[in-house]
């Protein structure tokens, strides 16, 4: 495959992937946790560069989901001891970062890691980075690590379905029936956790909020229906994944912002123009 | 060590992160009572873009221009945020998440074209990512400490309104007092506070200085003016700290350093504070334990067998 078509698959991935753990973000009113956990994960990838010394998928997807669990952890526990829970959240991953970046700042700066890449992605350097497969042939690690991670999301996603509604919808029902809501909730986080981190090389950590959350509520704007907005949104992340790498062609600019401006452009457009739930249909409808 | 605060240059600016300090500590105190305190870092990072694009049309890096800049670009992001949140159903948090990101991908957009057109990273606008108070000029410095006053004496001259604005919505309405022109008093000043501090602490992290001393003063004080007094207090202590430590190493950033002073003064506030400190409330519990279990020593020698 050619350089550009490794580039547009990698984001493709990054859309689908994110999209589909975006629609759950939203209805459970937990967007600000995505935006914790994308920047404590930094914090995870340092420490399992210090002791590894190495910069290896697994690693990082373990130290990820560390860091994840870990901000989860904190921000219920601090809620627990009557801290608002949105002041909980804003001092948990702020001083997490913190020290994430003040250890890349002071100690290993001079090695691979640098926190302008962590935090802006470097998407054209993917496709120099490859890995040998036997069956898949040679592909780009961070391109490997979101197929392995767009399929385990799936994999969960529908072994659990029915589980994962419920607790969405209906907390205090799936306490009822039995389902350990707690432990869903902390599964979940992990899955925000590993797609941030697989998310990580091509998009950085901030505009991955913007792939994880955007098309989510665009799609919400579209549909009443779960099983459309499961399809819907990963569709919306494709397109701003193409769309934004067509402006940063354009433009000759930063490739993962351009993707985060362009999840903003689906956004207003189905802000403006949605079915039922958009601002036009809902003037119409309030003269009529 | 000692030496770098004997340069005058260093003392005038961590008197102005200080400041800076103060102001944003008291403005998080309004912020933490209306139960927005994630809007302060949404606005943090909508403001990257005004700051690229007032840089891009001046083509120099004049504080009071950047700063302007940003405060247009945050302000607009407050708007949207309250758009789509009052005007769809789309929650306030996943809106402001989105509006967080898509102005910061904007923002960073810009940021490369600015950085090529620069040539390199000359333009110095990377500092505003993360802080870097040693980068300060005087003049920046002066810009800094004149609007961080003004930014206290705002909250200082009207604060008979905050309180009223805050904890009885109703009666402030009912007294004349427009809710309306306090919600956007309070939005300006919101901004005002995190473009001011963005130069010493970065658009990531500003929200931070917002956040910590308000809730470490949680566990001080019980009046609300004692807790602003008290939130302002540990805002310009983990300023200056961090200021200073950043300064220990060459091109540390200095947001980093702000906020890990601050969540130290959290985790003492949490510990030992005498509102609910974490300590006390030991204390307080094992006192009720002895009580209860001394009480019920009594009770089957008095009333054996009883039902009561």
């Amino acid at each position: 495959m050619t350089y550009t078509a490794w580039i547009i698959l990698t984001a493709c991935l990054v859309g689908i992937t994110c999209g589909l753990i975006g629609v759950f973000l939203i209805l459970r009113k937990t967007a600000m946790m995505a935006d914790a956990i994308s920047h404590t994960v930094l914090l995870g990838i340092v420490i399992a560069f210090l002791i590894t010394r190495e910069v290896s998928g697994p690693a990082m997807l373990i130290g990820g989901i560390a860091a994840g669990l870990l901000t989860a952890f904190l921000v219920q526990s601090l809620h627990a001891l009557n801290v608002q829970q949105d002041a909980a959240i804003g001092i948990v991953f702020t001083t997490l970062f913190a020290i994430g970046v003040i250890l890349i700042s002071t100690s290993v700066g001079n090695v691979h890691l640098d926190v302008q890449h962590a935090l802006m992605g470097e998407i054209t350097f993917i496709p120099w980075n490859t890995v040998t497969l036997p069956v898949l042939g040679t592909i780009p690690q961070a391109t490997l690590m979101l197929m392995i991670v767009l399929l385990i999301v799936l994999i969960f996603l529908t072994a659990f379905y029915k589980e994962w509604k419920i607790t969405t919808f209906d907390p205090s029902l799936a306490a009822s029936l039995g389902i350990p809501v707690m432990l869903m909730h902390y599964v979940f986080m992990s899955l925000v956790s590993i797609t941030t981190v697989a998310s990580f090389d091509a998009v950085g950590a901030i505009m991955v909020v913007a792939m994880l959350i955007t098309p989510a509520a665009s799609s919400y704007l579209w549909t009443d229906r779960l099983i459309v907005m499961l399809i819907l949104s990963p569709l919306f992340g494709v397109l701003a994944a193409i769309l934004g790498y067509m402006i940063a062609a354009w433009l000759d600019t930063s490739i993962s912002g351009s993707m985060a401006f362009a999840t903003g452009i689906i956004f207003l457009i189905s802000f403006l123009f949605a079915p039922k739930h958009g601002l036009l249909f809902r003037k119409m409808y309030r003269t009529e | 060590m000692w030496s770098i605060l004997l340069s005058s240059n260093m003392q005038w600016v961590l008197v102005s992160t200080m400041v800076l300090g103060v102001a944003a500590g008291a403005v998080g105190c309004l912020s933490y009572f209306r139960r927005q305190n994630l809007m302060s870092d949404s606005l943090a990072h909508a403001a990257l873009p005004g700051v690229v694009l007032a840089f891009l049309v001046i083509g120099e890096k004049n504080m009071l221009v950047l700063i302007i800049g940003a405060a247009i670009s945050a302000l607009i992001g407050a708007f949207f945020i309250q758009l789509i949140s009052t005007s769809s159903r789309i929650s306030e948090d996943s809106s402001m998440g989105m509006i967080l990101s898509i102005f910061y991908g904007f923002g960073i957009m810009l940021l490369t074209i600015a950085n090529r057109s620069a040539g390199g990273n000359k333009s110095g606008l990377d500092n505003f990512i993360f802080g870097q108070a040693a980068a300060m000029v005087k003049t920046d410095v002066i810009t800094m400490n004149i609007l961080a006053l003004v930014i206290i004496f705002a909250l200082f001259i009207a604060f008979k309104e905050w309180k009223l604005y805050l904890f009885d919505p109703d009666f402030a309405q009912g007294i004349g007092l427009s809710s309306r022109g306090m919600n956007i008093f309070y939005t300006v000043l919101l901004v005002a506070t995190i473009v001011v501090g963005i130069q010493a602490v970065g658009v990531i992290l500003i929200a931070a200085l917002m956040i910590i001393p308000a809730v470490s003063a949680r566990y001080w004080a019980h009046s609300f003016s004692g807790m602003i007094i008290l939130s302002a207090l540990f805002g310009g202590l983990s300023g200056a700290l961090g200021t200073f430590v950043s300064a220990l190493g060459s091109g540390w950033p200095t947001g980093p350093f702000i906020v890990i002073a601050a969540a130290v003064v959290f985790i003492v506030s949490l510990l030992f504070g005498k509102e609910k400190g974490l300590l006390i409330r030991y204390i307080q519990f094992k006192k009720t334990q002895q009580h209860v279990q001394k009480r019920h020593l009594l009770v089957p020698a008095t009333q054996e067998g009883d039902a009561e």
